[in-house]
């Protein structure tokens, strides 16, 4: 196959044109011998994070073991929006139990597996935040402890989404949610709660550790290609703007999530064994306004009595995030 | 083989015999010992091909049990109380997605107030969630149940509690019959899933049916359970060829013949009843027992078949439907609503209270005389309660029940030693 032997990006995005790529360099998305794991026609909305991160992570992992894949999947939207029976859009042997268990569903799954000697067969797990960080925490966890061989990867938008847009213990602060109300004198999401799980999966030592956005796409794939490389309990948390939960433009979903990357309120890195070990820095870096304006649950913050108090709060958790994990580029 | 084993023993070196391919183990008394003993064999390497797996909640005991059996393994678990409300969830979704997961109950009473001991308020709770329940009277019947219920759950596809009373029979040393590898072996054929996870021929599994299908998929349920009322007495008739022995089956009698009074009873306490039963019988009074071992799917025909000729039945239950009376007598009831046969349920063993033959023979003798209560509670201390009546209608802050009921009673705990 020929290509153009050219560096060139697309303005303003850093992202380059798979044509312009070698053909090892190529997105599995860009082949048309892609396996589809989730095919179209499904029901997901407009613009919908998780469901470009579900395709993109799946068929990545599905291309890293040759078709043999096995995925558990938590109650959420992308069981919804993906298996309305007699439909489904899984083209890949797939399994929804309840809500909380998609890590212990997973665990069992691959425990079949290996007693029954087909070591070729890999197992993932997968849910939205509200499945992974609040109520199938526990299986998680134990999952993680017990290192089974199980990649797990939570499609993080912040909040209940299927249910109609509650806060979860992944919903940052200020964010208006329908039980985070846009009212009173801290409107939105308090400060100084929720949890960052990949910090607690590190605190596991499992093997792999990473966190990507749908707006490098190119880098997900890289860490669901190293994540399938080794065994036991791998964990890959992948932030995926919504558009009806955020209130933000269908044809926004990749800028907002390069923006929350941008400006250091979601830091991209993988780490082995409780160890950071790659940081994607910040390419530009982006004052958390530019983040938060286009997003109508944080509108609070920039009405008639603009909320700069909390804006600089905000900022300052994405200061925070830039020196933790070394975010900017040398003398960035 | 004969052995003089623990009942939790017995059951472990059972369940072995039956190839389980993945188990999860997670601690609550009184089934702790299965398990450890399951755990001991697949580490010593005893027990090969099989995952046994320490997880973190009965909850994900159960899920993981799901996940093994949907990817096509033969999978084990054991619970008790607590564990099995904590497992719930999951127990609706295994019977719900065609499970067939073997899962002993060592049954026991649920709080509050925590107690450890033996009642049937566990299992019972869990008694519409779509799983078969057997019941076992002796540590043989124990044994022997699991066994055939692998097989059972394998042919309809359906998830089995094997219910046996905590500590009574978990923990008593008793003679069992051991079946031997090949017996077990000719009895039980591998597990052939109808539905299985294969990347060779993908399948989506657990996904959302609206109210198109629902209710046929709900019904399905119950009409799997209806052809294991079938299948229970034929698999019971193999296993008497194949192991010599009868175990399992719907219901079973005992000098009901010609009975005027019945006693339904479900476990461990049908041995009590029997004995007292035996010296009623001597005595010249015509009283008989009927032990269900099949609770769900409820055999209506063959309660009805046994009850029909009775003057009498008395429903001697472990569990209490507070609100109402008893489980198990409402389900007799409704094998019984086509006759004018009087009905009594006794409450009793709540919480490991001991049923004596004493307490046995003298309601037995009033309940001949229908000089009991429809509703009425075994050996209950009317006084305590009604001592915490008075304290709660005079003090407005009286404290927790369970203590001021302890106090009444004498009991502190650091004086005991």
């Amino acid at each position: 196959m020929s290509f153009q032997p050219v560096k060139f990006y697309q303005t303003g995005t850093f992202t380059v044109g798979n044509r312009l790529l070698a053909p090892e360099e190529r997105s599995v998305q860009a082949s048309a011998h892609r396996f589809n794991s989730l095919t179209s026609g499904h029901r997901a909305c407009q613009g919908c994070g998780e469901a470009l991160g579900a395709r993109y992570a799946i068929d990545a992992a599905m291309e890293a073991c040759h078709g043999q894949l096995i995925a558990a999947n938590a109650t959420g939207c992308l069981e919804v929006f993906t298996t309305p029976y007699p439909e489904t859009s899984w083209q890949i042997p797939w399994m929804h139990s309840v809500f909380g268990n998609a890590a212990a569903v997973a665990t069992g799954i691959a425990a079949a597996l290996k007693v029954k000697g087909r070591k070729e067969v890999r197992v993932i797990a997968q849910g939205g935040d509200g499945g992974t960080t609040d109520i199938g925490f526990g299986c998680l966890s134990g999952m993680f402890e017990r290192n089974d061989d199980v990649l797990y990867i939570c499609y993080d938008n912040g909040g209940y989404m299927n249910t109609g847009v509650q806060r979860s213990s992944a919903t940052p602060p200020a964010a208006r949610t329908a039980t985070t109300m846009a009212v009173g004198p801290e409107p939105g999401n308090p400060f100084g709660q929720g949890k960052f799980v990949p910090a607690i999966a590190m605190a596991h030592d499992i093997p792999y550790v990473a966190t990507a956005t749908v707006a490098d796409l190119h880098d997900l794939e890289a860490k669901v290609r190293r994540a399938m490389e080794l065994h036991g309990a791998r964990y890959i948390h992948i932030f995926v703007p919504c558009p009806l939960g955020w209130g933000t433009d269908s044809s926004d979903t990749i800028r907002i999530a390069r923006l929350a990357k941008e400006t250091g309120l979601f830091p991209v890195f993988e780490a082995e064994r409780g160890e950071v070990t790659a940081v994607l820095k910040i390419r530009k870096r982006t004052p958390v306004e530019d983040y938060l304006k286009p997003q109508k649950r944080f509108a609070h913050l920039f009405g008639e009595h603009p909320r700069s108090d909390t804006i600089a709060r905000i900022q300052a958790l994405a200061d925070k995030n830039i020196l933790k994990y070394g975010l900017l580029a040398e003398g960035g | 083989m004969l052995k003089q084993i623990e009942g939790s023993r017995a059951v472990a070196e059972a369940v072995a015999l039956c190839r389980p391919e993945v188990i999860c183990a997670y601690p609550i008394s009184p089934q702790t010992h299965i398990v450890e003993g399951l755990g001991e064999m697949v580490k010593s390497g005893e027990l090969k091909h099989c995952e046994f797996i320490n997880v973190e909640s009965e909850f994900a005991a159960m899920s993981v049990a799901i996940g093994a059996s949907a990817a096509g393994a033969r999978a084990y678990t054991a619970t008790a109380s607590q564990g099995l409300l904590f497992m719930a969830e999951a127990v609706y979704n295994a019977s719900g997605l065609g499970l067939p997961i073997v899962m002993t109950v060592a049954n026991r009473a649920v709080g509050a107030p925590i107690n450890i001991w033996n009642d049937h308020s566990d299992a019972l709770s869990q008694r519409d969630s779509g799983w078969i329940q057997l019941f076992a009277e002796t540590n043989q019947d124990a044994l022997d149940l699991h066994i055939l219920a692998f097989k059972l759950a394998e042919e309809l596809s359906l998830p089995i509690m094997v219910c046996m009373d905590g500590f009574i029979l978990t923990h008593a040393f008793e003679r069992i019959d051991m079946p031997s590898q090949e017996q077990v072996d000719a009895y039980l054929p591998p597990y052939a899933p109808r539905q299985v996870l294969d990347p060779q021929a993908p399948v989506s599994i657990g996904a959302m049916v609206g109210p198109e299908a629902f209710m046929e998929v709900r019904y399905l349920a119950h009409a799997k359970q209806m052809q294991a009322l079938d299948l229970i007495p034929q698999l019971t008739t193999e296993f008497k060829t194949q192991f010599g022995r009868d175990s399992g089956g719907l219901t079973r009698t005992y000098c009901a013949e010609d009975a005027d009074t019945l006693i339904v009873a479900m476990g461990s306490v049908l041995g009590t009843i029997k004995d007292v039963v035996d010296e009623m019988r001597t005595d010249g009074h015509k009283i008989g027992v009927l032990g269900i071992t099949t609770f769900r799917p409820f055999p209506l025909a063959a309660v009805q078949a046994a009850l029909r000729d009775a003057k009498r039945v008395v429903v001697l239950e472990k569990n209490l439907a507070i609100g109402l009376g008893g489980i198990v007598s409402t389900n007799v009831r409704m094998a019984l609503a086509a006759l004018s046969i009087g009905m009594y349920t006794v409450v009793a063993g709540l919480g490991g209270r001991a049923i004596t033959k004493k307490s046995l023979h003298a309601l037995f003798r009033k309940a001949e005389k229908d000089d009991i209560e429809l509703l009425s509670f075994l050996d209950l201390d009317q006084n305590a309660v009604d001592k915490q009546l008075e304290r709660e209608r005079n003090t407005r802050r009286c404290g927790p029940i369970a203590e001021n009921l302890l106090r009444d009673a004498g009991i502190v705990a650091a004086r005991n030693y």
